[in-house]
């Protein structure tokens, strides 16, 4: 007999290696399924040996730009996501939920709108920026008085931030018809028409905010305890805090940047994979790498095909998909404790 | 009607109370209340006068009062008449209509951010007046009639998804935020099968917006306000006899789950009214029962007073909507939700400090 140490060891292992599995498996499902449907052979083709005939241009041309930004913005969200309920100490939240994405689409407007951007790599510092000031802005709201910060507290100063934030980025971007039709489909989170080039540019700050991440993963499971106990056993909690803030301004603001404002794929994942991986936020976030892009490509195909020929943006899926875990959490919790 | 002091009756309120009493209704206010309800109404009255001048055609306040009392029949008149005046008019009714309804909603779930443009009824009732304006088509009424039951369902789902041994507040607000994401979901699905040019418009209606009312809106939705408020003055004092607990209640002789049920539908009314006509203006439902409670120092939020303060803020939204950039307005929603967001902002610190 094994020590059950080792065998949760092993099944954790083995839990990846699934997550691995059905990420590919969506991958190649994100590439074959869709208003024209293409099969796995000519998808094989287009990926190996690209001749211009066929469906096999819609897998070169269109799927794959929106299967890699799908991956990307899917790991961004979901990193971002299990940061902020790990250092916040919060399960009730993710980077839209507090209004996160929220400041970074604001930003972008003013920049679309005010400065005449529209490349990717002028108007994603905004998104950065934007980010940066709303986690700022909920953090002081959220945490300021004598009460006791509950993460009911913390979400409703999100909801109301990202409201007003949402408010005057609707004013601004209505007084600009054209911006206002370009940004209609990015409003609900689509990530389809968008060349590889977004990709590109989201890459390395993606890359940056995951490399961040593995940087804080161990000292996660030390903040959790909170933080005179962190102290007390040699954490330092405002490198932790700091790291993954920047973290996630670059993880929130790269998403918001490449597809608009989604939600819940952030709240949704650091919640399915612990009753894999137990408490231990290094390996919840090596699942949500896999589990949160695997996420956010199937909330993109089911879009595709649920009203063919039309198609459902990905954010709408997953607000459909992750509200439903806000309400079970919240009813979770009990009627004592808000 | 007639106004009494209640010295005679021997009961001490903690402050000066007197009794309304108009035939057989009467109610019982506090002379603060009054002052207060009396200084809302004199204010709308003032800046309505003076918004009402305002645009490309300018005219004086003076000759405004001209208009009204009949003394002035130039182009004047038109333009304060017919072109702007139906406006103004809804703004008020609209206001009040949703200050009653967030009145009724933070009364029945005891709690400030219990309010119909948090928990998602006000998003359902777009859902409902979006399928009856892009599916089936229709006048004013049925558009009310889809948003009524848009609401309602999406009320007693929030409801009953948030009910579990009792109601706990931060429960049902939490549900009603994760709801409303739904909801808006959908409304922004359904926008995006229209196509542009009906997006644009279903758009800025989305933010809502008080932009070419005219008086065969104004009609049907004073007729439906009436019948609102008569039903609410029918129904008597319950409300603040609800706030005491089920327990109290029923002993005072009000059936807590019957006032409830038709408290619930009267403010789903009211917020359908009100989105059928201009869409769904949030916040204002949030900030106006809380800015009248604290005005007139009252312990619960009052139906009179939410009215009166919901007008006057959304007059005061319209007009800012109207004048803030020139040549082109904003939908009213968009400034109050940044206002009524940013009171919401000051409401969650200024909770944060009393406790």
């Amino acid at each position: 007999m094994e020590p059950p140490a080792q065998l949760t060891q092993r099944n954790r292992v083995v839990g990846l290696r699934i997550a691995v599995a059905l990420l590919a498996l969506t991958c190649v499902a994100s590439l074959a399924i869709g208003t024209e449907n293409v099969s796995v052979s000519t998808v094989w083709q287009a990926v190996t040996d690209y001749h211009d005939i066929g469906d096999q241009w819609i897998v070169h041309d269109l799927r794959i730009p929106r299967t890699v930004l799908a991956l990307l913005v899917g790991l961004a969200l979901g990193l971002s996501g299990t940061l902020i309920q790990a250092v916040g100490r919060n399960p009730l939240a993710d980077s839209e939920i507090l209004g996160i994405n929220s400041g970074a689409a604001l930003f972008v407007v003013f920049a679309i709108a005010f400065l005449g951007m529209t490349g990717i790599w002028t108007y994603i510092w905004f998104a950065f920026a934007g980010a940066l000031f709303a986690m700022l802005l909920v953090y002081l709201v959220g945490m300021t008085g004598r009460a006791t910060v509950t993460p009911v507290r913390v979400l409703l100063a999100g909801v109301a931030i990202g409201a007003v934030m949402d408010g005057v980025g609707y004013a601004v971007r209505l007084r600009n018809p054209q911006a206002f039709n370009n940004m209609r489909f990015w409003d609900a989170g689509a990530l389809d028409a968008r060349p590889l080039e977004v990709a590109a540019a989201i890459a390395p700050f993606v890359a940056v905010g995951a490399v961040l991440c593995l940087v804080v993963g161990r000292s996660l499971n030390v903040t959790a305890l909170g933080d005179d106990l962190a102290k007390s056993m040699g954490g330092n909690v405002a490198r932790t805090q700091i790291l993954s803030l920047i973290a996630v301004t670059l993880l929130a603001g790269a998403a918001t940047a490449g597809a608009g404002p989604i939600g819940f794929v952030g709240l949704m994942v650091p919640h399915a994979v612990r009753r894999f991986t137990g408490p231990d936020w290094r390996w919840i976030l090596a699942y949500a790498t896999a589990v949160a892009p695997a996420l956010l490509l199937a909330a993109d195909i089911v879009g595709r095909v649920i009203i063919r020929p039309a198609e459902l943006p990905a954010g709408i899926v997953t607000a459909f998909l992750g509200a439903p875990v806000l309400i079970w959490l919240i009813r979770k919790r009990g009627a004592d404790r808000s | 009607m007639t106004i009494t002091q209640n010295d005679t009756a021997g009961v001490t309120f903690g402050r000066r109370q007197c009794v309304i009493r108009i035939g057989n209704v009467s109610a019982r206010a506090s002379w603060r209340a009054i002052i207060v309800v009396a200084a809302l109404l004199v204010g709308a009255f003032a800046i309505a006068v003076v918004a009402v001048g305002l645009g490309k055609y300018t005219v004086a306040p003076a000759d405004v009062l001209g208009v009204l009392t009949g003394s002035n029949t130039s182009f004047d008149r038109v333009v304060v008449l017919e072109w702007r005046m139906p406006r103004m008019l809804m703004a008020l009714l609209i206001g009040s209509a949703l200050g009653i309804s967030g009145a009724i909603f933070q009364a029945l779930t005891r709690n400030a951010l219990g309010s119909p443009d948090i928990i998602g009824v006000t998003s359902g009732a777009y859902t409902g007046a979006l399928i009856v304006i892009a599916g089936i088509g229709g006048g004013y009424y049925a558009v009310a009639a889809g948003a009524l039951i848009g609401g309602l369902v999406t009320a007693v789902l929030v409801y009953a998804l948030s009910y579990r041994n009792g109601l706990a507040g931060f429960r049902l607000i939490v549900v009603g935020i994760a709801v409303s994401a739904v909801v808006n979901s959908v409304n922004q699905w359904i926008i995006i099968k229209i196509d542009f040019h009906t997006a644009v418009t279903a758009s800025v209606w989305q933010q809502g917006t008080l932009s070419g009312q005219s008086w065969s809106q104004a009609l049907p939705m004073t007729v439906c306000l009436v019948v609102m408020a008569a039903f609410l003055v029918a129904m008597g004092p319950q409300l603040p006899v609800l706030q005491m607990g089920d327990d109290a209640a029923g002993a005072l002789g009000v059936r807590p789950d019957r006032a409830r049920l038709a408290y619930l539908v009267v403010g789903v009314g009211l917020v359908a009214l009100a989105c059928a006509a201009a869409g769904p203006i949030s916040f204002v439902a949030l900030a106006a029962p809380q800015i009248a409670r604290r005005l007139t120092a009252s312990p619960g939020v009052g139906l009179v007073p939410s009215a009166v303060m919901g007008a006057v803020l959304l007059l005061v939204s319209d007009v800012i909507a109207q004048q803030v950039f020139s040549g082109s307005e904003l939908p009213v929603g968009a400034v109050t939700v940044s206002l009524g967001g940013a009171y919401l902002i000051y409401l969650l610190i200024s909770q944060a400090r009393q406790r």
